[in-house]
């Protein structure tokens, strides 16, 4: 008796087991199909645009075929650039605050407040920057444009450099603090080198998420068919003239909207592909 | 900066010339009166008083907990790190008060230096560059002058001759006992009057900590020596005095060989004699 119950126990274990393991499997299958899917879909749709003259072209103008989109590519760069000089430097320092000096009150209110605006929805940063630039400077303007990114950018990154310098150890903190170090020039010469792999990381994770939005770019840096010549001006950004090619009418405007979405998503990709690598070394080393 | 502090290079270089023979060294380094040390509402140490002889290795032992961190880490301010530190009573190094307001607790710790329980060499610098860390941070960017001291710290800290070729090699790819002693001498390296060490073997094999207390007893020539330690046999080997600590209080202090031999408090017979702690 004893052994038989035992036996059904063991069998019916096992059946369960097989079948976590395969739900658990199944479920992660289904995450690696969308980026499958939509990278399949790129490809098949976008491949046979994205050509030479699509990153050295401006756009035709309507009706004529062909031209590329060179102008949105760089100011795409021109927007990730400005909004660098916003979100780096504050998010960087602000970071360092939370993790080094930040008193633990303080602290949990920067927090609460970063994670709320980093679930803002992006449009919102949007109309803050149209009601705030737009308006009162009378135009739609690359600096809009980059302030909006810019600001979705500084808490993701003050959160990543804050956690990756609290996993700086404390003993070289006391190592340098003990040699009669300034604390300031201890945060800047040991504990921010040390955790400096981790801090580009998130940088580049900010920018790789900030690089695709459309949204905040709708009403600031408003998209432009030509050179942008003064940053004072609107300006072409990738995901905007997706956006703009994506509801036009025209079969060639929607080709040239794939091989956009190819290039953009392709550009993140690599940066993801650095993250990693970074990442790698970084475990390999210390923190 | 771009400046060298001309303040530490001086004061370094003082301290490198052999001193006049004319003027006997003080024989005191530290002189603590009625200290008491609180974390918050907890008292870690409470009126403890005790004179610190020169160029001689004293040994703090106790129970774990007994405040023996505590005690030496008030030598040199880290303490301080903690938040919500209180002190009362007095710290004299050469009858200067550590604590006085008008004192930056950075110039204490370039005075008094301190060795870890656990090594921490900088993990992105080379040995060379852990060495030198400290002058270069205080200001000193002389190569000559960097390139003397690291070879002369690297010297006294018995490393020289097993990394001189390999001074460009990351700090944490030398051995435990190799990264202590590269950590002695990045604590050499500015040098300071005393060195405190926490507990600097308990992390090593018998054969680097051999080489650690072969290398203190060489450092006290020059250096006054405060050690913690766990290890018994460790602090009656290595040091002239003896401080036992228990609960925060100082039992008893005195010679080394008094204590192990004829201690006049029945809690330190208890405690060497291993029937508690």
């Amino acid at each position: 008796m004893m052994n038989s119950s035992r036996a059904d126990n063991h069998h019916w274990r096992k059946v369960k087991n097989v079948l976590a393991s395969t739900t658990t499997f199944v479920s992660a299958l289904l995450v690696i199909a969308p980026l499958a899917l939509v990278f399949f879909h790129l490809l098949v749709n976008g491949a046979s645009s994205v050509n030479w003259a699509f990153f050295t072209h401006l756009p035709k103008p309507v009706g004529e075929a062909g031209g590329g989109m060179v102008n949105a590519i760089v100011g795409s760069l021109e927007l990730l650039a400005l909004a660098s000089i916003i979100g780096i430097p504050i998010g960087v320092l602000g970071g360092v605050y939370l993790a080094e000096y930040g008193p633990a009150r303080v602290n949990w209110v920067l927090r609460f407040v970063a994670d709320v605006l980093n679930g803002v929805p992006s449009i919102t940063w949007g109309v803050v920057v149209y009601g705030l630039v737009v308006l009162r400077f009378k135009g739609f303007s690359a600096y809009a444009g980059g302030l909006a990114l810019g600001l979705i950018m500084i808490p993701l990154i003050l959160r990543t450099t804050e956690e990756v310098i609290l996993l700086v150890p404390n003993g070289y903190r006391e190592a340098a603090l003990a040699l009669g170090v300034a604390r300031w020039k201890t945060i800047v010469h040991i504990v921010m080198k040390t955790a400096s792999k981790g801090i580009i990381t998130g940088i580049l994770l900010a920018l790789a998420r900030v690089g695709g939005e459309t949204a905040p770019l709708l009403f600031t840096a408003f998209g432009n068919r030509f050179w942008n010549h003064s940053l004072s001006q609107p300006i072409a950004a990738l995901p905007l003239q997706i956006f703009t090619y994506a509801i036009s009418p025209y079969d060639d405007w929607h080709r040239q909207a794939w091989a956009g979405a190819l290039v953009l998503v392709t550009g993140i990709f690599c940066v993801n592909v650095i993250v990693r690598i970074l990442t790698r070394q970084r475990t390999a080393s210390v923190v | 900066m771009a400046n060298p502090d001309p303040t530490v290079v001086e004061r370094v270089e003082r301290r490198a010339e052999p001193p006049p023979t004319a003027e006997p060294a003080p024989p005191l380094t530290f002189a603590v009166k009625n200290l008491s040390i609180w974390y918050g509402q907890k008292r870690a140490i409470s009126d403890v008083t005790l004179d610190i002889a020169s160029n001689a290795v004293t040994a703090i032992i106790g129970p774990s907990g007994c405040g023996k961190s505590t005690f030496i880490r008030c030598l040199n301010r880290m303490h301080e790190l903690v938040p919500k530190t209180r002190i009362e009573g007095r710290v004299l190094l050469q009858g200067q008060d550590l604590y006085s307001s008008t004192i930056d607790p950075a110039i204490v710790r370039r005075r008094v230096g301190m060795v870890f329980q656990k090594s921490n060499p900088f993990p992105t610098m080379s040995i060379g560059e852990n060495v030198v860390i400290g002058l270069r941070l205080n200001g000193a960017h002389n190569q000559k002058f960097l390139n003397e001291r690291l070879e002369k710290s690297l010297r006294m800290a018995a490393l020289w001759d097993e990394v001189k070729d390999d001074l460009h090699k990351p700090g944490t790819s030398l051995s435990g006992g190799q990264q202590q002693r590269l950590c002695i001498a990045r604590a050499l390296a500015v040098q300071p009057e005393v060195l405190l060490m926490d507990e600097p073997c308990s992390a090593l094999d018998p054969i680097a900590t051999a080489k650690i207390e072969e290398l203190i007893y060489e450092l006290k020539t020059q250096y006054t020596i405060v050690t913690v330690t766990h290890n018994m046999q460790q602090a009656g080997r290595i040091s002239d005095y003896t401080a036992f600590f228990y609960l925060g209080k100082l039992i008893e202090f005195g010679p080394t060989t008094k204590i192990f031999t004829n201690p006049s408090e029945r809690q330190t017979e208890d405690y060497i004699t291993g029937r508690f702690g």
